[in-house]
């Protein structure tokens, strides 16, 4: 067992844990972080989505040792410290829409939504709705019409 | 502004309102309870509407859900018993109200804020809505389903909050020696004609009572609203996209490490023993291992370690109960239970035999449950749709008193009928004394696809007779797989019949048959009409249980499917038909909306149409409009690792609920009643192979999602009818699976007689089921975008 020491939310953790745990379960079950949700444990139903050095992935499906030291892991607890806000922009179109159900997978899908409207704009255009439609977070309340209004509005204030 | 009686003398209004019942003049009866703060109680239970009737074409005779619907046999369940519900005034100007029912995404906690701040007078923000712990003594109604809680609770909560406003305002009135009448109240803060102000907050101990008593009240009226009928965002809207909302998981028990279970191969088996108990204690993380009556629970420092565990474990397994069953089994059981068409009264015959396959009601948070048991008490955390009768089976299997017991209800993270089943509570309490330490007990997604509750799997088959241009005849015969009605929305209907069935015998003749015929209508003048059904198996045979509505889904996919054949037979179409034939004025406006709103009859490309349809109940109305686009190119699309098919483009819902307390919770509900509606027609179902449902993840389990999901959608919420809130939670599913059905039956000229529509094409390799649990990939990095 060693030290496995990288980002969280601008704030360097260590943890003491087996190399092949999964990121999730170091994020929930070790530094109680809680926003990041499980609904599957196989990376299919994103409910976990966060970002790694910006980009989205799925802590349930890394192990914590292939994390390395330099890494920033944002879940979405730390989203609006990256725009220097209380809230990111995603999330005030979120509150605007009224978009969360019982808001179990909106975590998640907040998390997707910044990064895919960042991945269309690196790409070189506006998230449309063959972009959204490659989103694949679940959401079993069935948000989704209200995600894809939200997604849009949140993108034109990022 | 003034606008109530006091307690002494009479309302002087008397001005008319919306068609209903006058609010505005009847007297409410209240408690002021003795506490240090103002804190006013009210019963809970209310009163039922008479439905209107219609007149058309040949006029069918009233149906028993007509009369006397699901909702008003819940309520009058509720009636005789002592239901108290409290609303309390702090000292800091806030209110709070302790809800006995479950919040679960439907919205019923803003719903609640509402009512109590259209009648205090108080911002939405100044009031806290909690869910309530188990509460013996409300007896029968501390039980969220059937979309019943807005009925319930809007009177007695407005009756609760309108008494705490009287009694704020009467020791206001005493502070500044004025009559009440010269008071208003704006926000909290009430204001003398001097200009001198008071707040809430000030008055809360002041006007707390010192014995409790009662009192009555007149509500407002509605034509004084300025909350009720609004849109409004949900209360926690602002903790679900921060991350800060908390579900049971993520409960901070102390020392409640996270616990798994090792589940059998096939349906409800069981375990022998097991093998290598000490080394999978071994296991990094590990702390404990122990034999549980459903599987072998382990409790780890992660849950990662304890899925790990739990595939490790060499376990021997007795058979389950229906080892020997698949699809094709189960089918050949339900037709030989269907039972036979009475006589139709002549004319042309009109058939229709639909399949209904098993499907999943997990909802995106796996059942879970914190646990702390000690030698002579238990402390439970768990989303709960029934939690007193939680409370109760937990005292009985760990021999403790009932009030030694005490079960927190958290926020679910979705619920759709699967929390009214206690299963995951009854895991967790028997891990937590085995293993002498407080628990975390979650089930995997595995564990919810393959042991979770099953919608049954059911047929539907419908005679219709007609003559001309009359319907003569609508007679509809479902056979279905047992429910099972032995938890929670049981109790009820029991209780009002009062008859306990002994050991679930009854399950069917008491339970299913009487809940159906509450539940099922035919809202068409179609002369003779009459539905029955026929259950198999025992209750027990196959975990089971309602999916966001229990018959209703299917049946009346059934039957809107059989009126475009009606419709299309005499060579009208399918809107002008139901329209001619409707049986509801409620239910023809919804329709007309639904048709204006959505262009019917636009022109539409081959392979694409449009499907209309409605359905009544919960004491609303609902039409769905749906474009579907099964074009070869569209049908074959190619997704990654996923099932794409026809695709709904646009899907119109219009709703009377009577009065939508708040239309954008009730617009929120249809949207995912659409989502239901569409994965039901489509996609989402469980194969059952040999006792295992082969489905096993998110992965293969096709619940729609945005690359199936419409890309307009769009609700349009009437304006008040009755006056009175009808249920949401569940009313959008059936016009949106029917409807689905009916665009499909039309854009691909075949009408659909098995659903979802796709499932004879197995699209996927089922996972194992020993070991029970599909490990964690190890290569997310390789997908980040
Ligand atoms: S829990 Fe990570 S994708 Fe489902
Ligand atoms: S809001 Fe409930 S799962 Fe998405």
């Amino acid at each position: 067992m060693r030290t496995h020491t990288f980002i969280v939310n601008g704030e360097r953790v260590h943890v003491r844990i087996e190399a092949d745990v999964r990121l999730l379960w170091v994020l929930r079950d070790v530094l109680g972080i809680t926003g990041p949700k499980y609904g599957c444990g196989i990376n299919v139903c994103k409910a976990c989505t966060s970002h790694i050095n910006g980009k989205a992935f799925n802590p349930c499906s890394v192990r914590v040792r292939d994390i390395k030291g330099g890494d920033e892991i944002t879940t979405i607890e730390g989203l609006p410290d990256t725009v220097g806000a209380d809230l990111h922009p995603m999330q005030e179109a979120w509150l605007e829409r009224d978009v969360p159900q019982c808001g179990y997978c909106q975590p998640g899908q907040i998390m997707a939504a910044v990064a895919k409207v960042r991945q269309a704009r690196d790409e070189g255009h506006e998230i449309s709705d063959a972009d959204i439609d490659e989103i694949r977070n679940i959401c079993r309340c069935g948000t989704y019409a209200r995600i894809r209004e939200a997604i849009k509005e949140g993108a034109k204030k990022m | 502004m003034e606008h109530r009686g006091s307690s002494e003398k009479p309302s002087s209004e008397n001005t008319p309102h919306e068609p209903g019942r006058n609010v505005g003049r009847r007297r409410f009866l209240g408690y002021l309870v003795a506490a240090p703060t103002l804190a006013v109680a009210a019963q809970l239970g209310d009163s039922a509407t008479a439905p209107s009737a219609a007149s058309a074409v040949i006029p069918s005779a009233p149906e028993q859900q007509e009369i006397y619907d699901l909702n008003d046999l819940l309520t009058l369940a509720a009636k005789p018993t002592s239901n108290l519900i409290a609303v309390v005034i702090n000292s800091d100007g806030t209110a709070s109200f302790d809800m006995p029912r479950a919040e679960s995404g439907q919205g019923v906690t803003t719903m609640a804020a509402m009512l109590i701040a259209e009648e205090l007078d108080l911002p939405l923000d100044k009031i806290n809505v909690t869910l309530a712990d188990a509460r013996p003594e409300l007896l029968f109604n501390q039980f969220t389903g059937a979309s019943n809680t807005t009925i319930a609770m809007y009177e007695p909560i407005r009756t609760a909050a309108a008494i705490a406003r009287e009694q704020l305002l009467g020791a206001a009135a005493v502070r500044f020696s004025v009559t009440v009448d010269r008071l208003s109240v704006r926000g909290g803060v009430v204001y003398a004609p001097d200009g001198r102000t008071t707040r809430y907050g000030e008055l809360a101990v002041r006007a707390a009572s010192r014995r409790t008593r009662e009192v009555d009240v007149t509500l407002k009226d509605s034509s004084e609203f300025t909350v009720i009928g609004t849109p409004r965002n949900r209360i926690d809207a602002r903790d679900a996209v921060t991350g800060r909302k908390t579900f049971a998981m993520d409960r901070g028990v102390p020392d409640a490490l996270p616990t798994m279970i090792c589940r059998p191969p096939t349906i409800k088996g069981a375990p022998r023993s097991f093998a290598n108990a000490d080394e999978v204690r071994q296991m990094p993380g590990v702390t404990h291992v122990a034999q549980l009556a459903t599987g072998i629970a382990v409790r780890a420092k992660t849950f990662g370690q304890c899925i790990d565990a739990v595939n490790a474990l060499d376990v021997t397994w007795n058979p389950g109960t229906v080892d020997t069953e698949s699809d094709d089994t189960v089918l050949a059981k339900l037709r030989e239970a269907e039972a036979d068409f009475g006589l139709a009264p002549g004319g042309e015959v009109i058939e229709g035999d639909f399949v209904f396959h098993f499907r999943n009601n997990a909802a995106l948070e796996p059942n879970t449950a914190v646990a702390d048991v000690r030698p002579d008490r238990a402390e439970i955390w768990a989303p709960l749709q029934a939690p007193i009768l939680c409370k109760e089976q937990v005292a009985e299997q760990l021999g403790l008193p009932l009030d030694a017991v005490t079960v927190h209800v958290e926020q679910a993270g979705g619920a759709f009928g699967r929390r009214m089943f206690n299963d995951v509570v009854l895991e967790a309490t028997e891990a937590s004394r085995k293993m002498g330490r407080p628990v975390k007990l979650m089930w995997h997604r595995t564990d919810e696809c393959r042991q979770g509750r099953t919608h049954p799997m059911c047929t539907s088959r419908i005679r219709a007779t007609y003559s001309g241009d009359n319907v003569l005849s609508f007679e509809q015969l479902h056979t279905s797989v047992a429910t099972d009605y032995t938890q929670g929305f049981g109790e009820i209907i029991t209780a009002k019949a009062g008859q306990l069935p002994p050991n679930g015998m009854s399950n069917e003749e008491n339970f299913a048959k009487p809940v159906f015929n509450a539940t099922v209508n035919v809202p068409y003048h179609f002369g003779k009409v009459s539905h029955a059904l026929e259950e198999t198996y025992t209750y027990d045979t196959f975990p089971t249980g309602s999916v966001r509505n229990l018959v209703n889904p299917d049946v009346r996919t059934a039957q809107e499917l059989i009126v475009d054949q009606l419709a299309a037979t005499m060579g009208k179409d399918p809107y002008e038909f139901r329209r001619e034939f409707i049986d509801d004025d409620r239910l023809r406006a919804v329709l007309d909306t639904v048709a204006k709103e959505g262009d019917w009859g636009r022109e539409m490309a081959p392979g694409t149409a449009q499907g209309i349809t409605v359905h009544k109940e919960y004491k609303g109305a609902t039409a769905c409009l749906i474009e579907i686009d099964c074009r070869d190119e569209t049908v074959n699309r190619e997704i990654r690792a996923a099932v794409t098919g026809p695709r709904v483009t646009k899907a119109i819902m219009a709703v009377d609920a009577g009065l939508a307390i708040n239309p954008r919770g009730l617009e929120a509900q249809m949207q995912g009643g659409i989502m239901d509606g569409i994965a039901q027609a489509l996609t989402s179902s469980l194969h059952l192979r040999d006792g295992v449902l082969l489905e096993g993840s998110w992965d293969d389990y096709f619940y729609t999602r945005l690359w199936n999901a419409p890309f307009e959608t769009r609700v349009i919420v009437m304006p008040p009818t009755t006056g009175e809130p009808g249920g949401a939670g569940e009313l959008g599913v059936p016009a949106a699976m029917a409807a689905v059905a009916c665009a499909y039956a039309r854009a691909t000229g075949t009408v659909p007689t098995t659903f979802p529509i796709n499932h004879g094409t197995l699209s996927f390799t089922p996972k194992p089921t020993v070991p029970p649990l599909p490990p964690s990939p190890t290569n997310g990095l390789e997908f980040t975008y």
